[in-house]
């Protein structure tokens, strides 16, 4: 049997671009406007959670530009985001409801109210690898159908040790499905870090093991992964799926039941430098402008606040009512007790 | 969607088939009307399977629709997930029972809740086919009966077909269904012949009556449908009469059907392959329990695998019911 060379040919190079790329500059003050959003919702739902409004939350302080960057390059009338429960940078830039997306947070309905054909996003998903699996499945039937539409699969450094993820790599590689596999490399799962999650600290260098073109870009520069996603996306249209990896850092905690100082320093976190909503506020260098965006932002996350300080009310019924389309007497049943049962007919 | 595809009146309407032709070719004309639906699993392309269920299906319908996949459940499923999230009807199918079990993630975590997840926005229209059961020799996890274990997820409906003719039309119907359907094909039928009358499918709902009988009721499903049947016309010799019950329908459970035989006979024998605590056994037996307490002339009798890894081959015959140990239930329950 013939031993194939080692190497197999390098996947295609897609960044950075021969021709640098200039953004302009109202969509970096489109970028930047999403990210404030992003920003305030999470300085405020900590302090809702702290007040007994929410249960918990995991906010996503320094990844805004990592989430919003990559979820504006989508086109929303083909495109679709499949995202985990760190990824409200994402709704933002997608500008589906933050308060149906809160719905989840505030234990109202399993990954929030979102209709994902309309939002162009799925509901959160808590077992993190499934994101890319799903969306290569998704992808692959955009292919079949020629509607152009390409999926943006989110996931994290923790995820990418879920089988899922290979086998998604795997397959999307095979069935050259339009998938752009989204990696925020936050160097943080909960409290396990880089070193002891990924073997050898990149998820983008093993996709050249399953010919993909993969690229790495800083994450908190929100122009930067704007524009690879753009490239990415338009690359996996044509051609097959991609991997970003986008280097970041979760600077709060993973959640708002999480102690960070169990397992890192206040010195680390000090040594990052300037976060992603500093450095594109210095990039617009506009004060005045920024002062407004920043009060259109308190006002959007305080219409949020409003909506969930009222929240939508889940008849008990929906629980039953969801679980098929078709629903089984046994069901039915069940339903018809807990009227009963609990006076609500 | 075309509804034939053969003219009308050019060919009898009922034909002797084996189950694995009757899968076929309920798939070969699903594929055909349906542009949405896709076939796909490890080696259901050019090979055709390992039971020859897909033989000839990539050659008619392309390899973009009738598609070898990579060796990995998982990834099937979650692809079948993605598929039906775009609104495409998938037939994933697993090579063997055993091989479910490394797709539970996106079966149980995903395809079960993604309809309940997104409010009915995002059904999982797909029919996952799971050569089942035991009866083939065959190694290790490849021998399981899961239907227990995947009734007891919410969200995921199972059936399971016992000759061609219900495996022709509830595959069809599986296929038309708008939730995820288990569809569990009894492995050792695959070669056994029935006539499949394609224009009329019959009730395609609840259970069937297998076998009419006055004395003991007998419920079953799968594989053991032809054993219990063979037990029936056994027991007719010594001139007792027994009503053998295909429950068809795993979940939901046709209640109905299985309560209105067993009030007439007064006594119910369930069988399974499966292992015995928490098998369908336990809840058909409680569900006869709510609804004939005082009425039975015996407690429900259970004929079931034992709660043992189903063994390799060489032991399968002691693990699997046979008609002898179907013939003691009967008796159990007849001498009550």
């Amino acid at each position: 049997m013939t031993v194939p060379p080692i190497a197999s040919p390098a996947p295609e190079h897609l960044w950075p671009p021969q021709i640098p790329i200039e953004t302009p500059a109202d969509t970096l003050r489109a970028l930047a406007r999403h990210m404030l959003v992003s920003r305030t919702l999470d300085v405020e739902a900590v302090r809702w959670q702290r007040q007994g409004i929410l249960p918990a939350f995991p906010p996503a302080f320094g990844q805004e530009a990592a989430q919003v960057g990559s979820a504006f390059a989508l086109d929303k009338t083909r495109d679709m985001a499949f995202i985990t429960y760190r990824d409200h940078g994402v709704i933002a830039a997608l500008e589906s409801d933050l308060t149906d997306y809160m719905g989840s947070h505030l234990a109202l309905w399993n990954g929030g109210f979102a209709d994902p054909n309309e939002a162009r996003h799925t509901p959160l998903q808590a077992v993190v690898g499934s994101t890319g699996i799903q969306a290569m499945g998704w992808a692959y039937a955009q292919k079949l159908e020629g509607s152009g539409g390409a999926a943006l699969a989110y996931f994290g450094d923790g995820a990418s040790s879920q089988g899922d993820v290979h086998e998604a790599f795997n397959f999307a590689s095979v069935m050259e499905a339009p998938v752009v596999f989204f990696v925020q490399n936050n160097q943080w799962s909960l409290s396990t870090p880089l070193h002891l999650q990924v073997a050898g600290g990149s998820i983008a260098d093993r996709a050249a093991g399953y010919a993909m073109p993969s690229i790495k870009i800083d994450g908190d520069d929100v122009a930067e992964v704007f524009e690879a996603t753009r490239v990415a996306l338009d690359y996996a249209r044509e051609h097959g799926p991609v991997v970003i990896e986008a280097f970041t850092y979760r600077r709060g905690p993973h959640a708002t039941s999480d102690d960070p100082s169990r397992y890192r320093t206040l010195e680390e976190e000090r040594m990052l430098g300037p976060d992603p909503v500093d450095r594109v506020k210095d990039a617009i260098a506009d004060d005045s402008w920024w002062q407004r965006a920043t009060a259109d932002a308190e006002e959007a996350v305080a219409a949020v606040r409003e909506g969930m300080t009222r929240p939508r009310y889940v008849h008990g019924d929906e629980m039953f009512d969801f679980v098929f389309q078709e629903k089984t007497p046994q069901i039915a049943a069940q339903q018809q007790q807990w009227r009963e049962e609990t006076d609500r007919d | 969607m075309t509804e034939t595809l053969v003219p009308q009146g050019a060919v009898p309407t009922a034909q002797s088939l084996s189950t694995q032709q009757a899968l076929n070719r309920a798939m070969r004309d699903i594929l055909a009307s349906d542009p949405k639906s896709l076939v796909f699993g490890e080696d259901v392309g050019k090979l055709g399977g390992v039971f020859r269920v897909t033989d000839g299906l990539q050659a008619e319908f392309g390899a973009e629709r009738v598609i070898d996949t990579p060796l990995a459940e998982s990834g099937i499923l979650g692809m079948a997930a993605g598929l039906a999230m775009a609104g495409y009807r998938p037939i994933p199918e697993v090579q063997f029972d055993g091989f479910a079990y490394p797709a539970m993630n996106q079966l149980i975590s995903q395809i079960a809740r993604t309809n309940y997840r997104t409010r009915g926005t995002m059904p999982m229209q797909m029919v996952l086919r799971i050569p089942s059961y035991g009866g083939i020799r065959a190694p290790e996890l490849h021998g399981e009966s899961i239907e227990s274990t995947l009734a007891h997820v919410p969200g995921l409906k199972v059936v399971s077909p016992s000759n061609p003719h219900q495996a022709y039309h509830l595959l069809r119907k599986a296929h038309e269904m708008p939730d995820p359907v288990m569809f569990m094909e009894p492995k050792s039928r695959y070669w056994n012949r029935g006539d499949v009358d394609f224009d009329n499918p019959g009730d395609l709902a609840g259970s069937l009556v297998a076998h009419e009988g006055e004395d003991l009721t007998i419920i079953t499903w799968g594989a053991m449908v032809a054993k219990a049947v063979e037990v029936a016309e056994l027991a007719a010799e010594d001139e007792v009469s027994i009503e053998v019950i295909d429950a068809r329908w795993l979940k939901p459970l046709d209640e109905e059907g299985l309560v209105a035989s067993v009030a007439k006979t007064g006594r119910a024998v369930v069988v399974h392959e499966a292992p015995r605590t928490a098998g369908l056994g336990a809840e058909i037996g409680q569900l006869l329990t709510e609804r004939l307490w005082g009425r039975m002339q015996a407690p429900v009798e259970r004929v079931t695998g034992y709660d043992v890894p189903t063994p390799a081959g060489d032991l399968e015959d002691e693990y699997i019911p046979g008609i002898d140990r179907i013939l003691f239930g009967v008796q159990r329950s007849l001498e009550y």
